[in-house]
């Protein structure tokens, strides 16, 4: 239980994915123009990777993996499938995206609606082939460190969204020099941010 | 074959049309490899290759991929290339493929990819769209190396080129007279801040590229 909460913490705070890795920074500098829109592709991206990470790691363990197929029999303890993992990965991260985009539709259209075009965007956001690609180099050890990795990275990502949304929408009040407007200071304020967070580092409980 | 027009494809993406400084795309992967020159390079000819061949793949199925698939028609396309270039570097640049890890495999996803496959190939000639990649994947690693450049010569005082080891240039007599390595350079935040200063740079040369806020 320690170790997960220990994941949990590390992956939103220290391993933060857009500050200290730059993951899915193209939706991240494209939609955090207001707070409102960035919530929903937050939410968006927690839900999508708490579904594809555990399900990548189980593909990795029972499938793809060194001596991954020895539950087939004796003759298959050798076969190394690794190399197929971008491919198998991103297979199933668009699949998992259009299934959850067909569930969310039926079961909870209110917020379908809210999340609109973002769900089927994800599948193309390095934030969760960067999820999956992670835990694989990470060799967590069960399905629930996984999970606890994907939450906690999911919500560190929402959090530096909301964070850089919340600023810009200020940030148009201000005298920002002309070159800089728009991006340029979108990039400056994140490194500021990242900055900032990494006063987290070394944290351990 | 190496018309205006087509020069045009190869250059524009260098300056007024830049991937990452102008059209945003592929900030993705791209900052965190550049501690060093080293990976900066390796990791800008890799997308290259993939974007200039993911490119002409594309262009010459442009007709007969149905628009509806056509994404994932793409990503698989694309994936398949990546592939390609994780096990070539495996077995000829081990180190270098080590220190890049994971953002190797993160080229599928990177937005300059399905960005110009889908603005570019989807409508273009084969030869075109495959100059548009190489124009695309040169503009992207030459920002790479740019910011690459400035944080290792600042954080480290040195350059790493590929096949050649780390080039010492701040000589050592300047350490001696007290000066010392910025170590906030090496640290992930300096990145974001150095592609803000080259974005700043560029616009206040070209003043079209300013936003109206």
């Amino acid at each position: 239980m320690e170790e997960l909460i220990n994941i949990f913490v590390k992956s939103i705070f220290i391993d933060n994915m857009v500050f200290a890795y730059f993951l899915g920074m193209c939706s991240y500098l494209a939609v955090s123009k207001t707070v409102k829109t960035s919530v929903g592709l937050g939410l968006a991206v927690i839900f999508v990777l708490v579904i594809t990470v555990p399900v990548d790691y189980l593909l990795t363990e029972y499938v793809l993996g060194p001596g991954a197929l020895s539950w087939l029999g004796e003759s298959y303890k050798d076969i190394d499938l690794s190399f197929l993992s971008f491919i198998m990965f991103i297979a199933i991260i668009a699949s998992m995206v259009q299934l959850v985009e067909m569930i969310v539709e039926k079961f909870a259209p209110a917020l379908y609606a809210s999340l609109g075009i973002f769900l089927p965007l994800i599948a193309v956001n390095c934030a969760i082939l960067g999820g999956s690609l992670f835990m694989q180099e990470r060799e967590y050890t069960s399905v629930a460190q996984a999970t606890s990795f994907a939450f906690g990275s999911g919500i560190g990502w929402f959090l530096a969204i909301v964070g850089i949304a919340a600023i810009r929408e200020k940030i148009k009040y201000s005298q920002v020099p002309a070159p800089l407007r728009g991006l340029g200071i979108t990039f400056i304020v994140t490194g500021l941010m990242g900055i900032a967070f990494m006063s987290f580092m070394g944290i351990k409980l | 074959m190496f018309s205006k027009k087509n020069l045009k494809l190869l250059s524009n993406p260098l300056g007024d049309d830049n991937p990452i400084t102008v059209q945003v795309l592929g900030v993705c992967s791209a900052l965190a490899v550049t501690v060093k020159v080293e990976p900066a390079i390796v990791m800008g000819i890799s997308v290259m290759v993939v974007t200039a061949m993911a490119n002409l793949i594309v262009s010459l199925l442009r007709n007969t991929i149905p628009s509806r698939i056509r994404i994932i028609v793409q990503l698989v396309i694309v994936a398949a290339l990546v592939i390609v270039v994780d096990q070539v570097l495996k077995a000829f640049a081990y180190d270098v493929s080590k220190q890049l890890s994971v953002f190797v495999g993160l080229i599928i996803t990177n937005c300059i990819i399905m960005g110009r496959l889908e603005a570019f190939a989807l409508g273009n000639k084969p030869w075109a769209s495959f100059l548009d990649g190489i124009g695309n994947g040169a503009g992207y690693g030459m920002i790479l190396i740019i910011i690459a450049v400035v944080r290792e010569l600042f954080g480290a005082g040195s350059i790493t080129l590929p096949g050649i080891g780390e080039i010492r240039i701040v000589p050592q007599v300047l350490y001696d007279m007290g000066y010392s390595n910025n170590g906030l350079m090496i640290l992930p935040p300096m990145a974001l801040i150095v592609v803000g200063i080259i974005i700043w740079v560029q616009r206040s040369r070209n003043t079209d590229l300013i936003e109206s806020n």
